[in-house]
């Protein structure tokens, strides 16, 4: 059992180094069937790197095996500096508490209320800290997600899809993480929502200085708020740039993703928003 | 050691004290910091970050929080720590975090409504499941090409001969327990040779069934009711119903008559093996032969015991079925009531079960079938 294991002394000092994450090299299958061969990918601190791919494609696993969640058949991940491929538990759990995840569905436990949704991470990594310091601090980081405070008190099956997500957020947060991982925020929030909730992720990056590490299939989202983008195919990563930067290359599934239809019609709406 | 958030009250003239917090003022350094800092006593003018060497909400919340308390300034604050400082000034709130705790004397009354208002709302629940199921029958009996083979073999399958086994095997043992038990007890009266009416006339007629029922209910039962709880959960059944199936006619009935015909093949064969179980009890403890053993079955086991079993077997699969497939429809909002319901049809379908079975005993006895 991991439960109330400290995380290693010093590791509380935040990460300096340029990469936060960098993966090598990484293979994932599931039987024969191949996932990633061969993928590469460095994530830069303090940027919001978009991932993009078609559906299938493996964003989601590439998430899970940068987490720890999904264990790769060859290659090497670091996170903050340190393999957490061969990390030993002590490590991994120091490494844990440094990184919030935002799962697709919000994956709030059902039966907590918001705010016992956020404590729980605070209680299993910090249990010497006081309950009443502990429930300010579910009710700071629920406003900080942009939810009404009484919001706090409410059941995950009382909020709306946004809200959830939004409340998902504020337990991603819930450590003070510098690294943040959010599987498709947007999806399945109305325009005006998602809009909301992308400028909320750029607001939280600047004001808590993180890195985020994004996975998306909004155009929007990609415009608005993305640092740069990687763009997954074929089983790797095949290019990574900011949005002009990938257009130039010139791969067909890339030309076709920025320049459809879609693609047009947000870049078209973000360059209205520039004037 | 600057490994904690340290902190320390300096006066300054005349101006008043100043609070000069050290250290890191980090969530995984905070530590009990939050007491300590309760029990300063003002008042604190100014609040000195400069010596902080990393914050993060945490700490820029506690600084929020003292400046409020004593009125303080903040001075000294890197970059970072007005930018957190500025996030988490707004988030403050008068609302209290947790309800209001309701004294006792108002919430048992409370609770018993509720409980009691539950009880008459699950009386007619389970009215309104029995009538959606004559329903169902009657619409099957007038379109019988809807009716579903395949999901009635499949469950045939699940509920039957995927049973054998697990209740070939405990219908054994209880044979063997039953014969070596009872043969300890009558080897008093010089009586061992009624060890074969003993096993005979108390499997047949009580605990084939009732054990089969009890282990059906903790297989199958269970599996009703979750699976048609989390059908219910990944909004499967309003599926259904939007494509104009009925999931009653669809899940319900195949499982009600597959529980139902399944009890009865299933107490016939669990008090079979039970018998067997005896038998060979009788040959190796007690000197009957194998044979001579089930002979004698023939002649001392009245066959109305065998009917008693076969009646009230198929009532058993049906109230286990119903409790499974009720429960499960009556799965609401998240995971957790799929275990609750779960457990509540295992539970009310045994206990069910075990009350019909003291009815059947008397009523079979006034009818003189004793």
């Amino acid at each position: 059992m991991i439960l109330h294991q400290q995380p290693p002394q010093g590791m509380h000092e935040r990460f300096r180094g340029d990469h936060p994450i960098v993966v090598e090299g990484l293979v994932n299958r599931f039987g024969d069937f191949t996932v990633h061969e061969d993928l590469s990918l460095t994530v830069n601190r303090g940027e919001i790197l978009g991932v993009v791919g078609g559906s299938g494609s493996g964003k989601s696993v590439l998430m899970r095996s940068i987490i720890g969640l999904q264990k790769p058949a060859a290659g090497e991940i670091e996170v903050f500096g340190q393999s957490s491929t061969d990390a030993n538990p002590a490590e991994e759990i120091g490494m844990r508490s440094r990184w919030g995840v935002l799962f697709q569905g919000g994956a709030l436990f059902s039966t907590l209320t918001v705010g016992e949704n956020i404590e729980v991470p605070l209680k299993q990594f910090y249990p010497e800290i006081g309950g009443k310091l502990r429930r300010e601090i579910a009710r700071y980081k629920v406003m900080l997600s942009g939810l009404p405070d009484e919001a706090v008190n409410k059941y995950p099956s009382e909020l709306s899809g946004g809200m959830r997500k939004r409340a998902g957020l504020a337990r991603a947060l819930a450590l003070d993480p510098e690294l943040l991982f959010l599987d498709e925020p947007t999806a399945g929030l109305d325009p005006i929502g998602a809009a909301k909730f992308d400028s909320l992720t750029r607001e939280l990056k600047q004001t808590l200085g993180l890195t985020v590490f994004l996975i998306t299939h909004d155009l929007d989202t990609l415009y608005e708020i993305c640092d740069r983008v990687a763009v997954i195919a074929d089983r790797r990563i095949i290019a990574v740039g900011t949005i002009p930067e990938l257009i130039e290359t010139d791969h067909p599934w890339i030309d076709e993703y920025f320049n459809g239809p879609r693609g047009r019609a947000a870049r078209a709406s973000m360059e209205r928003a520039r004037k | 050691m600057s490994e904690f958030a340290q902190f320390s009250v300096e006066e300054d003239g005349g101006s008043g004290a100043i609070l000069v917090l050290s250290g890191p003022w980090l969530l995984s350094t905070i530590r009990d910091v939050d007491q300590r800092l309760a029990s300063i006593d003002g008042p604190i003018a100014r609040i000195d970050l400069a010596a902080i060497s990393e914050i993060d909400t945490v700490g820029a919340w506690l600084a929020c929080r003292l400046t409020r308390q004593h009125g303080a300034q903040v001075t000294g604050a890197s970059a970072r720590a007005q930018r957190l400082l500025k996030a988490v000034e707004h988030c403050e709130s008068e609302h209290e975090f947790e309800p209001p705790v309701e004294p006792f004397w108002l919430r048992v009354p409370r609770r018993m409504g509720i409980l009691v208002g539950k009880g008459w709302q699950g009386a007619f629940g389970v009215l309104g499941f029995l009538g959606e199921i004559l329903v169902a029958i009657a619409t099957l009996v007038r379109h019988p090409s809807r009716f579903r083979v395949k999901a009635l073999i499949r469950q045939f399958e699940l509920v039957g001969v995927e049973a054998l086994p697990i209740i070939g095997l405990m219908s054994f043992l209880i044979g063997i327990v039953i014969a070596q038990q009872g043969a300890v007890q009558l080897e008093q009266f010089g009586a061992e040779a009624l060890t074969v009416n003993l096993v005979g006339r108390i499997t047949l007629r009580e605990l084939g069934v009732l054990m089969t029922a009890i282990m059906v209910a903790g297989r199958s039962g269970s599996a009703f009711a979750a699976q048609i709880g989390t059908m219910k959960l990944t909004e499967e059944v309003d599926a259904m119903r939007t494509i104009g199936i009925s999931p009653v006619e669809a899940l319900v009935i195949p499982r009600i008559l597959a529980c139902t015909f399944m009890m009865l093949l299933l107490g016939f064969y669990a008090s079979v093996v039970a018998i067997v179980g005896g038998a060979v009890v009788g040959d190796l403890l007690l000197g009957i032969p194998f044979w001579t053993f089930l002979e004698r079955i023939k002649e001392v086991v009245p066959v109305h015991d065998l009917w008693v079993g076969l009646i009230k077997a198929p009532v058993f699969g049906l109230i286990v079925a119903l409790a499974g497939c009720y429960h499960g429809m009556q799965v609401k909002g998240n995971s957790e009531q799929v275990g609750l319901r779960t457990t509540m049809a295992v539970v009310s379908a045994i206990f069910a079960v075990i009350v019909l079975d003291a009815f059947f005993a008397v009523f079979f006895t006034e009818v003189g079938w004793g």
